[in-house]
């Protein structure tokens, strides 16, 4: 599409919206979900063309935000202590644990690769043999399939020396405690999670707490366009759950994904940065895979790993408050020392903020 | 982190894994998630793996609709 058709679409859909939105007294907070969403938003400039009774929060949809320190910590641990290799994605190799972050532990010696794809783990624990190596196991429904068929094909060549430490995440429970966030009018939902998942998974958004959500792209103009919908559903007062994002998108998810995920994991109770322990959105290990789990492996009593009191990483991710509210936006905290994840990750909210300058 | 990109499916090289191309770089990818794509689907691969099979006639579809837009705001506002 040419640029000049682009603008012109989106002064469309903005025009569009101010015109449902004329006679509206009311304001409207929508929250984007996914992380990749949040990046799309400040840097497609989609804000300044939004009218001034809409806002939109970042949720917690950015993995490595919403891990634990004591995720960090326990990796450091089995590090350091026990000498084992970890691989990890590279979104997590900055963010600071209580000892520091992964990239100091391999500025220190330690062995610590970053790795692409899962797969790779079952070459790096085969070439290291016996020398147990750990998967650091972040990431939602997009990710964990991928590390479900990593599991089975170690399972199936008897890899015997690699494991995971698992802190994955799923989307529906924590969704389920912001909807009833009185404040939250709306939801812009992810697009990849949703792939696996499926639309009509968020049925209860609507059903129960008659609030609207649309799958969206990742382009400007598609995050308009789903704040389009969001606007028109919240005016008619006819809440919904729509798709904007067939392209990739199926009403059902990825049935083959969810087979993959189901047949490794289970549901359990994990631990959010920024809103605590939720109850079934988590996984574990199923049987025969349970081998797999780090912390069955290698038992840990590491101390709780509280946060700086004085980063508000936690109330972001909530979409509470926004990174210009924090005082160590922008001063101490900044994308090459950060002291929050929410500065740390590529998609985090705290790092789009101060790469585009949000307000 | 869900980063997700189309790749068009070049070759099955083997039981659930294939070669994508996009602009020329060529990469394995498993197609566990995705087994029933074919020679020339654009793939959307995440961390190694097709997490989908992209829908032609939806991103056309797609197309249309924002050209569709575009046009509506010229009819509105003259160049």
């Amino acid at each position: 599409m040419k640029i000049k058709t682009e603008q012109q679409a989106a002064g469309k859909l903005s025009n569009d919206i101010n015109l449902i939105l004329h006679d509206y007294d009311g304001t409207m907070k929508f929250m984007e979900v996914c992380g990749t969403h949040t990046m799309a938003i400040h840097s497609s400039g989609v804000k300044s063309l939004l009218n001034k009774k809409i806002s939109l929060v970042s949720g917690p949809g950015c993995p490595v935000c919403v891990t634990e320190k004591l995720f960090i910590d326990q990796a450091m641990f089995l590090a350091e202590q026990l000498g084992v290799c970890l691989i990890t994605f590279g979104d997590l190799i900055r963010v600071p644990g209580s000892n520091g972050s992964l990239a100091d532990l391999r500025s220190r010696g330690g062995l610590v690769k970053v790795v692409y794809s899962p797969m790779d783990s079952i070459e790096i624990a085969l070439e290291l043999a016996p020398q147990p190596v750990v998967f650091l196991g972040i990431g939602f429904e997009t990710t964990i399939p991928t590390v479900a068929v990593t599991v089975k094909t170690a399972f199936e060549r008897k890899v015997g020396n690699l494991f995971i430490l698992p802190a994955f995440k799923t989307i529906h429970e924590p969704l389920k405690i912001l909807a009833s966030n009185k404040d939250l009018t709306g939801f812009l939902l992810p697009g990849h999670v949703s792939a696996i998942i499926g639309v009509d998974s968020y049925s209860y958004l609507a059903d129960d707490f008659k609030k609207p959500g649309v799958v969206a792209g990742f382009d400007g103009l598609d995050i308009l366009y789903a704040l389009r919908s969001l606007v028109k559903m919240t005016v008619s007062g006819k809440p919904g759950i729509e798709n904007n994002y067939k392209t990739v998108v199926r009403s059902e998810g990825n049935i083959f994904a969810r087979k993959l995920i189901d047949e490794v994991f289970e549901p359990a109770d994990t631990s959010w940065r920024g809103l605590g322990l939720i109850k079934g959105s988590g996984l574990a290990f199923k049987a025969p895979y349970d081998t797999f789990d780090a912390l069955k492996r290698f038992p840990m009593q590491l101390p709780d790993a509280p946060d700086d009191p004085r980063c508000k990483c936690a109330l972001i991710l909530t979409g509470t408050l926004t990174p210009n509210q924090c005082g160590l936006f922008g001063r101490e905290c900044v994308p090459e020392n950060p002291v929050g994840p929410c500065m740390v990750s590529s998609e985090g909210t705290c790092a789009a903020y101060y790469k585009y300058g949000g307000t | 982190m869900c980063l997700a990109i189309p790749m068009k499916l070049v070759e099955i090289t083997g039981p659930g894994v294939g070669k994508v191309d996009a602009g020329g770089v060529r990469t394995d990818v498993s197609l566990a998630m995705a087994p029933n794509a074919v020679i020339d689907d654009y793939l959307i691969i995440h961390a190694g793996f097709a997490i989908e099979v992209l829908d032609k006639e939806e991103a056309m579809i797609r197309l249309d609709l924002f050209k569709e837009l575009a046009e509506a705001t010229r009819d509105e506002v003259p160049d």
